[in-house]
């Protein structure tokens, strides 16, 4: 097993920040807009160096994302950042019509994601977000693991045409991915290799999903720890390579069981290599206030709880083959 | 530059197209786009500076026009096609399977004219303005054109972008409402009355004129207007006057025909109203 260890937590927003500054760097072309949260986005730095470039459309996320939408029209390449809710399920028809049946070349940039938010609690706590972008045709759905790979995603977007989203969270998280890494959309990560269970995580639990596999060896269990940090379009064929081998999969998100990453994998599976698998994720529930690690261990999120959920679904493996 | 002789006669055969189509479709929205047809042949055969052979989506260098009351569709695909966008064989499609001509407009398909869907009210605005924004980036000193429902403004995101325009001194834009008095489920003061149209968009900081959308001689003389008060720091809105059914003796004044086709002897009546003046599609 790969160990991974990390020497600074730093918040995926400001990843995103410094990713922003540099695409905008790299092609004049790219534009940025916020609804009255350029802090909390970290979109200050872009809108200090290009100020004519940077939208600040107030409290009105249907019109910042029409506005987008028109930007993109006349050849710009314009990101839109606020809160995941307000990026989402707030201005859901405005993305629809005006953005992926237009196929727009926007890019709806959301801080703030899942539980992790914290105290705000779960007016703010989006969870459902994952779901509603991925039904979207055209739309490709991003969800990076950490600070590196959210600015490493955010220069890798404006590089790649048509709508995407791309969810990052707000607390310090650690940052283990490489800096200055290369990001390919699309392309699972294979970040620890193993032959008894797949765990498929993304975002912040990612890291622990390694600090799952941990526990897991020493238990003896031989974990595959993959990073889905696209979700659409899905690397189907690094899913079932994996669990071709391991024959059972756990899925682990930061959002609501119905409609998240985990039904996207099983579905892969139930179509191509049917395979028993578990989802960790909030189960059909809103969250509330309180701490993001405290959150996460109390609507079943964990290291310990994805540990749980291997050894439930390699019981499932064993009662399968014996039967 | 045509006449008005010459725009009255098109305006006659447009509304024969729309007729056709809505009832070869046996569906769509007649009321509306009948009654928007003198500004929609205005806008497009005198106003708007573009290149119908060449669409592109990003039009530099060109003026832009948006249509955000999507429903209206059959006048906009008869006027395109009649200025040159595409063939007006391409007419007899209409929200028919596998047309270029969906029932509200669509990128989907490729149809040139078209640089946004709409349909689902009140996105529209937002659109021009971002389209607007865009050009002042480049310099480009084209104008932003849009139409809009007078039912549409309803909805929140009109006010949001109606606000945001005005703040940012989008001074390229040059947007219409027709004001038809109705809607859906009947007259706009019965459904929810939009009060003082006027006072509501000066209040918004918008630079705003009236005109009456039936008359063209009136019609250029308000673009022209409208145009002169372009690029002075007020975003500018046309309120324009108009007949729901407009040219069709029993489809006027009346919210009934804004979503019901014509029957084979209803439809037969209309044209009889309406000369054939420049070839059926």
């Amino acid at each position: 097993m790969k160990k991974f260890t990390f020497t600074e937590k730093k918040d995926t927003r400001s990843g995103f920040g410094e990713g922003l500054l540099e695409a905008g760097r790299n092609d004049k072309n790219v534009v940025a807009l916020c609804a009255d949260l350029t802090g909390s986005l970290k979109m200050d730095a872009f809108k200090k160096e290009f100020p004519d470039r940077f939208f600040q459309t107030g409290i009105a996320e249907a019109n910042m994302m029409g506005i987008a939408a028109g930007l993109a029209t006349a050849g710009k390449i314009p990101f839109t950042g606020t809160f995941a809710n307000f990026s989402t399920g707030r201005v859901y028809d405005q993305i629809r019509q005006s953005i992926a049946y237009s196929d727009k070349n926007v890019k709806i940039c959301a801080s703030h994601c899942g539980l992790t938010l914290g105290e705000d609690g779960a007016t703010h706590q989006m969870l459902e977000d994952i779901g509603m972008m991925r039904m979207l045709p055209n739309m490709t759905v991003i969800s990076p693991c950490d600070f590196n790979q959210t600015k490493a995603a955010a220069i890798a977007i404006a590089r790649h045409h048509g709508p995407v989203y791309l969810r990052f969270g707000r607390p310090a998280w650690p940052v283990f991915s490489p800096a200055n890494q290369k990001f390919e959309i699309g392309k699972a990560e294979m970040l620890s290799k193993g032959n008894d269970v797949t765990l498929i995580a993304t975002g912040h639990l990612v890291w622990y999903a390694l600090k799952a596999s941990e526990i897991l060896s020493e238990r003896g269990i031989d974990a595959e720890v993959i990073n889905l940090h696209t979700i659409k379009p899905l690397d189907e064929k690094a899913i079932l390579q994996s669990v071709m081998k391991t024959h059972c999969a756990v899925t682990a998100e930061e959002h609501q069981m119905f409609g998240g990453m985990g039904d996207a994998v099983c579905q892969v599976l139930a179509r191509h290599y049917p395979s028993p698998v578990e989802v960790v994720a909030v189960k059909d529930t809103f969250g509330e206030s309180g701490k993001p690690e405290e959150l996460l261990v109390k609507y079943g999120l964990s290291p310990e709880a994805m540990v749980l959920a291997a050894e439930k679904v390699m019981a499932r493996k064993k009662a399968e083959l014996q039967a | 530059m045509h006449s008005i002789e010459q725009l009255r006669k098109i305006c006659t055969q447009v509304r024969r197209d729309i007729i056709r189509m809505v009832h070869g479709a046996q569906s769509g929205h007649p009321g509306g786009s009948l009654g928007c047809t003198e500004f929609m042949v205005a806008l497009y055969f005198s106003v708007l500076n573009h290149d119908p052979e060449n669409f592109s989506m990003e039009g530099r260098h060109q003026d832009l026009f948006f249509l955000s009351n999507g429903h209206i569709s059959p006048v906009w695909y008869s006027v395109l096609s009649r200025s040159g966008y595409f063939d007006k064989k391409e007419l007899s499609t209409f929200r028919k399977l596998n047309s270029r001509l969906q029932g509200h407009p669509a990128t989907h398909e490729g149809l040139p004219g078209v640089r946004v869907a709409s349909g689902s009210l009140g996105q529209g605005l937002s659109v021009a303005v971002g389209a607007a924004l865009g050009k002042k980036l480049d310099g480009d000193t084209g104008l932003v054109y849009s139409l809009h429902g007078d039912g549409e403004i309803q909805e929140g995101q009109i006010w949001e972008a109606a606000m945001y325009a005005s703040a940012n001194k989008i001074d390229n834009l040059i947007s219409t409402i027709d004001v038809n008095g109705q809607q859906i489920d009947g007259s706009t003061d019965e459904v929810l009355n939009l009060g003082n149209l006027k006072d509501k968009w000066i209040a918004f900081g918008w630079e705003v004129f009236e005109m009456d959308g039936h008359n063209v001689d009136d019609i250029l003389k308000i673009f022209e207007k409208a145009k002169e008060s372009s690029g002075k720091g007020k975003p500018v809105m046309i309120l324009m006057k108009t007949v729901m059914g407009q040219g069709v003796d029993f489809m006027m004044n009346t919210h009934k025909w804004h979503g019901v086709a014509p029957n084979d002897r209803e439809a037969e009546t209309a044209l009889s109203q309406l000369e054939e003046t420049l070839g059926d599609y």
